[in-house]
């Protein structure tokens, strides 16, 4: 059908004519075509990807490896009845390397992947402001001699530079349609389809170079076993120069006697198809491109931006301001919209009380469910803010050059540049940063940052350290500007970065031994980040947050409840009378029974407060969970922690922001109409050990903030971690030595502070 | 090429040292008869970073070492 078509020119900017023909179904089977994206990173890719598919997009990852594998469906033709499906590649420079991203492109490209058939057409992002290199990829993209369409973006970039390329030139020296195009305004989509919807029945002109006579000869000899010319030569090409040898023996034999004999020749051999590529790249590009004269070279505006940026004095400086204000913000802005998050959830539960008789069923939404969910998604707007602000650092080309500034400091612990992203990212949460350690080459290098990625303080940590310091320190003020609580805070992600270095020292330097290794690292020129590919990446990453919210902390708040409130206290024999405790028993929660009755005979203000914790005490010691705290209570003791924060412990191993909720069921939160909800930050004040002293004190809490900045309290990273590694002894190796480090250092702190006269 | 001063302009005329380094600087364009320039150097002294076909790259100077360049005079 496509051939039947009018032939416009390749570089139309024309809107598509309203007279053509809708044909997306593919010729030949009337399926979908399938479309693979692809592009060096930072060329424009994910800016088509979104214009292209707008929000009709997927991701989800490949299988066994956590490569995202972003998929869309792209209309093509107006009005077109099946629109194609467009898989989004990772951004690559090339498809030799051995990484995992690479290895997942050649795959998709042969058709490996499950469920995923082989594309009917390439579609590669080309840079026109960094044509050679971009080409590069385009080269090997071709050589696979299938339908073949570039992208050429950043032409108004390039135009500005002074660079002028002649692009039908250049379709015709490539052999391949090149549509010029600025995602952004839409303009050259048309024509892209168009060109696509033309060249998908044309085999691409496969590859344009040739090697040496001594190397030409051994690829014919190694493709002549067929006589299907061009794909048994790129067949010959990959064996011959690839980095893994055939699987089929005979054949290996071959590969392996090949590359014997050219190397007696020539020691590098195996750069023969780079220097080639290059060489036929260079070609056409002096036909098709007139670079600007070197009067005309002016330093471009991100090298202006750069001399500041990454000067001797200034990056540094810049770097620790930008850090500085990230935090700030993150935890003076979103302090508004937390509260009224929290009102929202308080006043919904108080609500329901007050609507719904008193009951199991009550108590459950309320102090299980409401309590629990609406104590995790306070948090959102905090998670919202941090991802938006590592997603513009990351979009701008801001994060590379923190990269370049921090290399050497990394380099010194053995770990590569390249771990600063994700471990930045770890900030927000250690799971988006072990899955963006994949840009790190070596396998060693990679597990060592993927090994001390969860010390950075997450997220999920805030909760915690929030409600211990509004509990014991935020009043206090330090030379009366800064308050104690903002440096608890400072301290504790301090901690988590001092003990993360010293971890990968001593990782680097045993059981993951290597050279220090190589830094290989684009800096890309400074761009505005495109608003919808922001927005779209943050709400991504807040649904991620949410849906964690509403299945697993979910859960978790309902199983903590059941095992906070079963099985029941039917008669407490050391608390005043039976019958108040029968009371208390048959609402599951003691607060609700007037609780505090006896207590109030016993006059002092404190006793009541006593005897209402005895009774709700009394239930939750004989629950299941206040059984597994008291079991634990001899072994965290010696940490300053209680069985009830023994509860907290336990179910913080899932998740750690359930240590508030869990302490909002423990303590009891649940809101009383007639005195006004204590708060669970009064609730934490007040708690009281047996023997009446209180059960907090400022040492417990900061020897609780530390074993929470070094355990490593969160399924999902270890659910992670297990697929990164491909292996559950990573994963368990680092619960355990993180457990012991934050047990240990818990110990310190608790039994250090007490020798030094701290409570 | 780790001894290259700053804003030299040069010609890359070899990639030597381990492939893999060697190979992935190829990829992305340093190859034989190449310009290049280093820009400046990181504030500890290292990484470098050099512009090489119309790009910033970023390396340390252990990675510099394997690549040897001439100096390119201004009369050329």
């Amino acid at each position: 059908m496509s051939t039947t078509l009018e032939s416009p020119s390749l570089t139309d900017h024309q809107p598509a004519r309203a007279s053509s023909p809708p044909p997306p179904p593919h010729k030949s089977t009337g399926r979908a075509l399938t479309i693979a994206l692809a592009g060096n990173p930072n060329a424009g890719k994910t800016t088509l990807f979104n214009k292209l598919t707008g929000l009709r997009q997927k991701v989800a990852n490949y299988p066994g490896v956590t490569v995202e594998r972003k998929e869309g469906a792209w209309s093509l033709a107006p009005g077109a009845a099946v629109p194609a499906r467009l898989i989004d590649l990772p951004g690559l420079y090339s498809l030799d390397a051995a990484s995992i991203d690479e290895q997942i492109a050649r795959d998709v490209l042969k058709g490996r992947i499950a469920g995923l058939p082989a594309p009917d057409l390439i579609l590669v992002v080309v840079d026109a402001t960094n044509l050679e290199r971009n080409l590069y990829l385009a080269a090997q993209l071709l050589e696979y001699g299938r339908p073949l369409v570039i992208a050429l973006t950043m032409i108004d970039l390039a135009e500005r530079r002074g660079i002028e390329i002649d692009v039908e030139r250049l379709a015709g020296a490539l052999g391949v349609p090149v549509v010029p195009v600025v995602a952004a305004q839409r303009r050259g989509i048309d024509a892209l389809s168009d060109a696509i919807l033309k060249t998908v029945d044309n085999m691409g002109p496969g590859i344009g170079w040739r090697l040496s006579e001594a190397a030409e000869g051994e690829v014919r000899l190694l493709s002549a076993a067929n006589a299907e010319a061009m794909t048994e030569r790129h067949a010959a090409l990959c064996d011959l120069y690839g980095e893994d040898l055939p699987a089929d023996a005979k054949r290996r034999e071959a590969v392996k006697l090949a590359r014997a004999r050219l190397s007696e020749t020539d020691e590098n051999w195996w750069q023969e198809p780079l220097l080639a590529r290059y060489d036929w790249i260079e070609r056409i590009v002096a036909q098709c491109v007139r670079p600007p004269g070197e009067q005309q070279r002016r330093a471009t505006t991100t090298e202006r931006i750069d001399r500041i940026l990454t000067h001797k004095v200034f990056g540094p400086l810049v770097l620790i301001a930008v850090m500085l204000l990230v935090f700030q913000t993150i935890f003076s802005w979103a302090a508004l919209p937390m509260d009224l998050i929290d009102k929202v959830f308080g006043t919904l539960g108080a609500t329901l009380r007050a609507a719904m008789p008193p009951g199991l069923l009550t108590d459950l939404l309320v102090d299980g469910i409401i309590a629990g969910v609406g104590g995790v998604l306070v948090f959102l707007p905090q998670i919202l803010l941090l991802f938006f602000f590592i997603t513009i650092l990351e979009d701008t080309g801001y994060m590379a050059r923190a990269a370049f500034l921090m290399d050497r400091l990394m380099r010194g612990v053995g770990l590569h540049g390249k771990a600063f992203m994700p471990l930045l990212s770890s900030f927000a949460c250690a799971i988006p940063g072990i899955m963006a350690t994949r840009t790190i080459e070596n396998p060693k290098d990679r597990f060592a940052t993927i090994m001390i990625a969860p010390f950075m303080s997450c997220s999920a940590r805030l909760p915690v350290y929030a409600l211990l310091i509004a509990a014991f320190f935020s009043t206090r003020k330090v030379f009366g500007v800064v308050s104690v609580g903002a440096l608890m805070i400072v301290a504790m992600y301090l901690l988590g970065i001092t003990v993360a270095v010293c971890v990968a020292w001593i990782l680097k330097h045993t059981i993951l031994k290597a050279p220090a290794p190589p830094l290989v690292l684009e800096l890309p020129p400074y761009r505005v980040p495109n608003l919808l590919t922001v927005t779209q990446t943050i709400w991504s990453r807040a649904w991620l947050f949410v849906r964690r919210a509403g299945t697993v902390i979910l859960a978790i708040s309902i199983i903590l409840w059941a095992l906070v409130t079963f099985p029941r206290t039917t008669s407490t024999p050391d608390n005043g009378s039976a019958a108040a405790a029968t009371a208390a028993a048959a609402t599951g929660m003691p607060q609700q029974s007037g609780a505090g009755q006896d207590g109030r005979t016993a006059s002092a203000a404190d006793q009541e407060g006593r005897g209402q914790d005895d009774e709700t005490g009394e239930q939750i010691r004989n629950s299941f969970a206040g059984r597994a705290g008291r079991f634990i209570e001899p072994a965290i003791a010696p940490l300053g922690f209680d069985w009830k924060m023994g509860i907290g412990l336990i179910s913080s191993f899932a998740a750690r922001e359930t240590l508030v909720s869990t302490f909002s069921i423990v303590y009891n939160v649940g809101p009383d109409e007639n005195e006004g909800s204590p708060s669970l930050i009064d609730a934490v004040r007040d708690a009281r050990r047996p023997d009446g002293t209180p059960a907090w004190t400022p040492l417990v809490a900061v020897s609780m903030m530390v074993f929470f900045v070094l355990a490593c309290q969160c399924m999902s990273t270890v659910a992670v971690v297990r697929r990164e590694t491909n292996s559950w002894r990573w994963p368990l190796f680092m619960v355990g030595y993180m457990l012991a480090l934050a047990y240990i250092a818990s110990l310190i702190t608790f039994q250090g502070g007490r020798l030094l006269g701290f409570s | 090429m780790a001894h290259l001063p700053v804003g030299v302009e040069a010609r890359v005329t070899s990639v030597n040292g381990s492939s893999a380094v060697a190979r992935r600087l190829m990829e992305m364009g340093v190859v034989p008869g190449a310009p290049v320039r280093v820009i400046k150097t990181a504030p500890l002294g290292d990484p470098l970073e050099i512009r090489v076909r119309g790009y910033h790259l970023a390396l340390r100077r252990t990675e510099a070492q394997t690549i040897t360049v001439t100096a390119v005079t201004d009369g050329e």
